[in-house]
């Protein structure tokens, strides 16, 4: 019972969230004042998310939301809003309750919003804070403590973002044909950015950053289904519904850090890994290759494994897509594993010459480089060597589980049982 | 929505290129500036465009109390100065971008695109 209760009022959060964002940007759109258009329906969110958990979803949410803003909300805001831009949104609430709008559809504005949150004049690092905010009304402190930085600061870089919205004229609309590709790609980047937040919190202790990969994947969701014809939005969905498909297999019953070839396949949540693979046969079928379909192959392929048949893992396979990976976006994250998968073909001397033949600076304070490094010199007995880069791994690492699984791994030297 | 696209100009650089050029010559508008010019009008996106005298010949004034204080030479001595600016009609900031990108001060010095607060 209680957890039916709990997934009728996560349902009923997720429908107020879903209206409010749409609200938020068919007014917006229309104004360019994003900051207004939240001030006047921020009432009518917070009775929703109220009510609607309690009372059920009414059948037409956008509508009552756009009616309990009028009835409500407009007095105060009006109270509250001087400036000419709060008054055009209370106008555009009359207009399309009398033209009895709620009575259609509302039209999908959050594509548009997407595209002007990411656009190339706002701060990278404010993107994904703002598609939180502005699509699915995230209050700046929930935003604030999944970023780790401090409720007010976050607050007043919103502020300051939408300011820049509104008096800079970034245009709410989808970029042509020719500027789509490189535009999508900063909404693509920003929607990751905030489920990796969340990936990162791999235990779950932190509840807020653990749902900031969800929601994550529901901006994920939200773009696939808005631009079912870009590869590259398929490409990032079916990565995030991989990664997130093996979230209950990355720590042990005593939290213990699970690497990703030691753990148990039966906790991966198969339905999601059916669906990442839909997705990617979708995509793969599509022009072009891209950064977030070769990453979902990858793991793609890391999935293979729960299968009876295959069991193992295709370590050419994931050569060659690092391989491409690599070539495509030059990352050294890409070079260390494809060392990784080139040590499990030809040996651990053949993966050390690839890890060392990678010569970036930044790798000096990139943990996997120096746990991948530690690993292949053990392989290979150079026990100074690998405890070495073991330390290295170890005090770069911010993740306790991690760091105690690196630990294990560095006695194990010493004991003499590698 | 109206922008200023504000030309930064390293006045010591473009004076060490061309020496023996007289400073009102090293102003002098190039043909590429002409044929920008032609097209922001020919689009209807043009309003205002001028390109400044040297820093050199410009006066700060202020008042202190009743008294007119005037001081000769820019506000702040900066590596690059004030050269030029344009004053354009765009629909939003990728229009404004989009010239901005087109203007040929954009070739080997960034452009400032900054909207405009019209007067009521």
């Amino acid at each position: 019972m209680a957890a039916e209760a709990a997934s009728a009022r996560a349902a009923a959060e997720a429908a107020a969230r879903q209206s409010y964002g749409k609200l938020v940007a068919f007014l917006a759109a229309r104004t360019r004042d994003v900051a207004g258009a939240e001030d006047v329906l921020a009432d009518a969110f917070a009775a929703a998310l109220e009510r609607w958990p309690r009372d059920g979803v009414p059948d037409r949410p956008e509508a009552w939301l756009l009616a309990v803003a009028r009835r409500r909300g407009i007095d105060a805001v009006r109270r509250r809003l001087t400036r000419e831009a709060g008054q055009d949104h209370l106008a555009l609430i009359a207009e399309e309750l009398e033209a009895g709008m709620a009575e259609q559809e509302i039209p999908d504005e959050r594509l548009r919003l997407l595209f002007a949150c990411a656009h190339p004049a706002i701060d990278p690092a404010m993107r994904a804070p703002l598609m939180l905010q502005t699509i699915l009304g995230f209050d700046a402190a929930a935003i604030a403590s999944a970023f780790l930085v401090s409720p007010a600061t976050m607050a007043q870089r919103l502020v300051r973002a939408k300011a820049r919205i509104r008096q800079a004229g970034i245009p709410f609309r989808i970029p042509e044909r020719q500027e789509l590709a490189g535009r999508l790609t900063a909404v693509l980047e920003a929607i990751y950015a905030a489920f990796a937040e969340g990936w990162l919190d791999a235990a779950g202790t932190e509840t807020r950053r653990r749902n900031l990969a969800s929601e994550g994947l529901w901006l994920g969701r939200l773009t696939a289904s808005l631009l079912p014809n870009e590869p590259e939005a398929l490409g990032l969905l079916s990565l995030m519904l991989f990664a997130e498909a093996r979230r209950a297999a990355r720590r042990g019953p005593d939290g213990a850090y699970m690497p990703l070839a030691a753990q148990d396949t039966g906790l991966w949540d198969h339905a999601m890994i059916d669906e990442a693979e839909r997705l990617l046969v979708v995509a793969s079928a599509m022009e072009g290759l891209g950064r977030y379909r070769l990453e979902a192959a990858i793991q793609a392929v890391h999935s293979a494994r729960r299968s009876r048949t295959t069991g193992g893992t295709d370590w050419p396979a994931l050569a060659t897509l690092y391989e491409a990976l690599l070539k495509l976006t030059g990352s050294p994250v890409a070079a260390i594993n494809r060392a990784v998968a080139v040590a499990r073909l030809d040996g651990p001397r053949a993966g050390l010459d690839a890890l060392e033949a990678i010569g970036d600076p930044r790798l000096a304070d990139y943990q996997p480089f120096w746990a991948a490094r530690a690993d292949l010199a053990a392989q290979l007995g150079d026990r100074e060597q690998a405890a070495a880069a073991y330390d290295r791994a170890i005090g770069l690492e911010r993740d306790e589980a991690v760091r105690r699984f690196l630990l294990a791994e560095r006695d194990a030297l010493d004991r003499g049982t590698v | 929505m109206q922008y200023m696209l504000l030309i930064h100009v390293d006045e010591a650089a473009m004076a060490a290129a061309a020496p023996t050029a007289s400073p009102d010559k090293a102003y002098e508008m190039g043909q590429p500036f002409m044929a920008y010019n032609e097209a922001l009008k020919k689009a209807g996106a043009w309003v205002a465009g001028d390109r400044l005298a040297p820093s050199s010949s410009t006066t700060r004034v202020r008042m202190l109390g009743d008294r007119t204080e005037v001081l000769d030479g820019p506000f702040a001595d900066t590596k690059e100065q004030l050269g030029g600016y344009y004053i354009i009609e765009a629909q939003d900031l990728d229009a404004a971008i989009q010239w901005a990108a087109r203007c040929p001060a954009a070739q080997n010095r960034a452009v400032e695109v900054r909207p405009i607060w019209k007067a009521q």
